[in-house]
């Protein structure tokens, strides 16, 4: 049975696999992943699930793009249509990367003079929101993840560790993309700050949002997770 | 000119949609060596592709050929004009090539000195690319100069002054307001970060991007610099004794480079 991507169901891996060929070390090879397989539906958090090293980092990349794909399919709802993400051009990445998958990590480049404001508004106004607008609702965010309001006008590359993964995290929850990958948003936040993006991660499933997450900490997991994804059940036959 | 164009381009122009710059078998030969060879990329409206590759890679002369700068010795390279129609620029009249490099495009060389006029105050660097677009008015030319300057951060107090008396990385931004004035929509950029000292160049990339995202410029920018190139691009091209060794987006090709080489030149990087 095939099933193609629809606005209920907005993500289908198949077949995925992945293997890393070091051209360095006389060309060895490291497969990750072989039969990936999941789908996302809208409204609920899936959690790729398994013991450190065992892929699920990989399949965040490579659904966003930033890791080439040796084999399978990865099927997206786009503005109405199917695209392939495994096999797309970039210009295509970039353009569901712009509308349909967001992607929140704690752990972005800070650009050097860029407000914080600015940077977490950055991502709304490219999808076309009124640069007044972003602007507020990014403050809004920002003071929900108790950033304190004298920081917004500074860049944020001399704050505290903690303080630019808010930001991060911020900029990453920004937008109404309907498809959320979340790479381990709530790692070292203290616990006021993790309900906040607890909180968060409800209201997007509320809006219809699918996610797909990685969370070590197990309590948050279960808070958060409607499915669990086992990526151990992936392993390539043998380690090379 | 028009009879020049194959149906398949009269479609994608009806659609009104379509690379602003599509290169195709493009080979420079100097004699029996390669300075780059066969080939072929498209450029879209508002994107930013770096070409990176090391010295003798091929990169500037890949640059001078698609800007006309240098003739190519075989291959073609069509650019979507303002009213739409693709021209192949090869066939282009020189007066017109000219044209084109004056208004609606941008060519920032790597240093300042190729791309300004020295002995000119730095108001007149600006102002003379609006005159070559039939700007005539003394004040609003003036006024737009000091604009540009100012968005390039350079105090309104110089603009009577000449280049020779700016420092590296305010020639620089001056080169840039001077390309930026006409509103272009496509910039060649010759490693412009080349030259300067790395707060200067952190300075100038933030700008660059600034710019670059506000006005929606579609830039070919050739650099040496894998973390230039990751700040700035969307797509990057590797080149290597001419030839491309590996394309696609950039946080791709960074993260997860396929080729033997692309993997040498990621790891080379020095982290900090």
């Amino acid at each position: 049975m095939i099933t193609i991507p629809t606005e209920q169901q907005p993500l289908i891996v198949r077949d995925l696999a992945k293997s890393f060929t070091m051209h360095l070390q006389g060309g060895r090879s490291l497969p990750v992943l072989a039969n990936a397989g999941f789908a996302l539906k809208a409204g609920e958090c899936a959690v790729l699930a398994g013991p450190s090293g065992v892929g699920k980092s990989s399949i965040l990349k490579m659904i966003y793009g930033n890791y080439a794909v040796n084999s399978g399919s990865i099927a997206v709802w786009h503005e109405g249509a199917v695209i392939d993400l495994a096999t797309a051009e970039p210009r295509a990445v970039m353009a569901v990367r712009k509308r349909t998958i967001g992607y929140v990590s704690q752990f972005l480049s800070v650009v050097p003079r860029v407000s914080t404001r600015d940077i977490v508004a950055e991502p709304m106004i490219a999808r076309g929101i009124d640069r007044q607008e972003a602007r507020e609702r990014a403050e809004t965010l920002l003071a929900r993840l108790n950033l304190p309001s004298r920081l917004f006008d500074l860049p944020p590359a001399t704050f505290s560790g903690g303080e630019q993964q808010r930001v991060n995290i911020a900029r990453g929850f920004s937008t109404n993309h309907p498809i959320l990958l979340l790479d381990e948003p709530t790692a070292s936040l203290d616990s006021a700050n993790r309900d906040v993006v607890l909180e968060i991660i409800s209201e997007k499933k509320a809006e219809g949002v699918a996610l797909l997450g990685i969370f070590h900490d197990l309590d948050t997991r279960e808070r958060v997770a409607d499915h669990l994804i086992d990526v151990s059940a992936f392993a390539p036959a043998q380690a090379a | 000119m028009n009879q020049q164009l194959s149906t398949d381009e009269r479609a994608r122009m009806a659609a009104h949609d379509g690379p602003l710059l599509s290169v195709r078998d493009l080979t420079k030969r100097y004699g029996q060596r390669i300075g780059c060879d066969d080939i072929s990329f498209d450029v879209w409206p508002g994107e930013v592709l770096a070409i990176v590759g090391e010295s003798g890679s091929g990169k500037t002369t890949l640059l001078n050929c698609i800007s006309t700068r240098l003739p190519a010795t075989s291959g073609t390279v069509t650019y979507q004009m303002r009213d739409g129609q693709p021209r192949n620029l090869f066939e282009m009249e020189e007066a017109e090539r000219r044209h084109l490099l004056r208004t609606d495009w941008g060519f920032v060389h790597q240093n300042p000195a190729d791309g300004l006029r020295m002995t000119v105050s730095a108001g007149a660097n600006v102002g003379e690319r609006l005159m070559a677009v039939g700007n005539r008015h003394y004040g609003q030319i003036r006024e737009t100069a000091t604009d540009w300057l100012s968005r390039v951060e350079i105090m309104a107090e110089r603009i009577d002054d000449q280049p020779r008396a700016f420092s590296g990385g305010m020639r620089q931004r001056l080169q840039i307001a001077r390309n930026l004035v006409t509103a272009p929509r496509l910039v060649f950029m010759d490693e412009p970060t080349g030259g300067l000292d790395v707060s200067v160049q952190a300075r100038l990339l933030d700008l660059l991007r600034g710019l670059v995202a506000d006005l929606g410029l579609a830039v070919i920018i050739v650099t040496h610099d894998l973390a230039v190139a990751r700040l700035l691009s969307d797509r990057i091209m590797v080149m290597k004794d001419g030839h491309v060794i590996e394309t696609g987006l950039t946080d791709r090709v960074l993260d997860d480079p396929q080729a033997p080489y692309t993997q040498l030149l990621v790891s080379s990087i020095l982290q900090v």
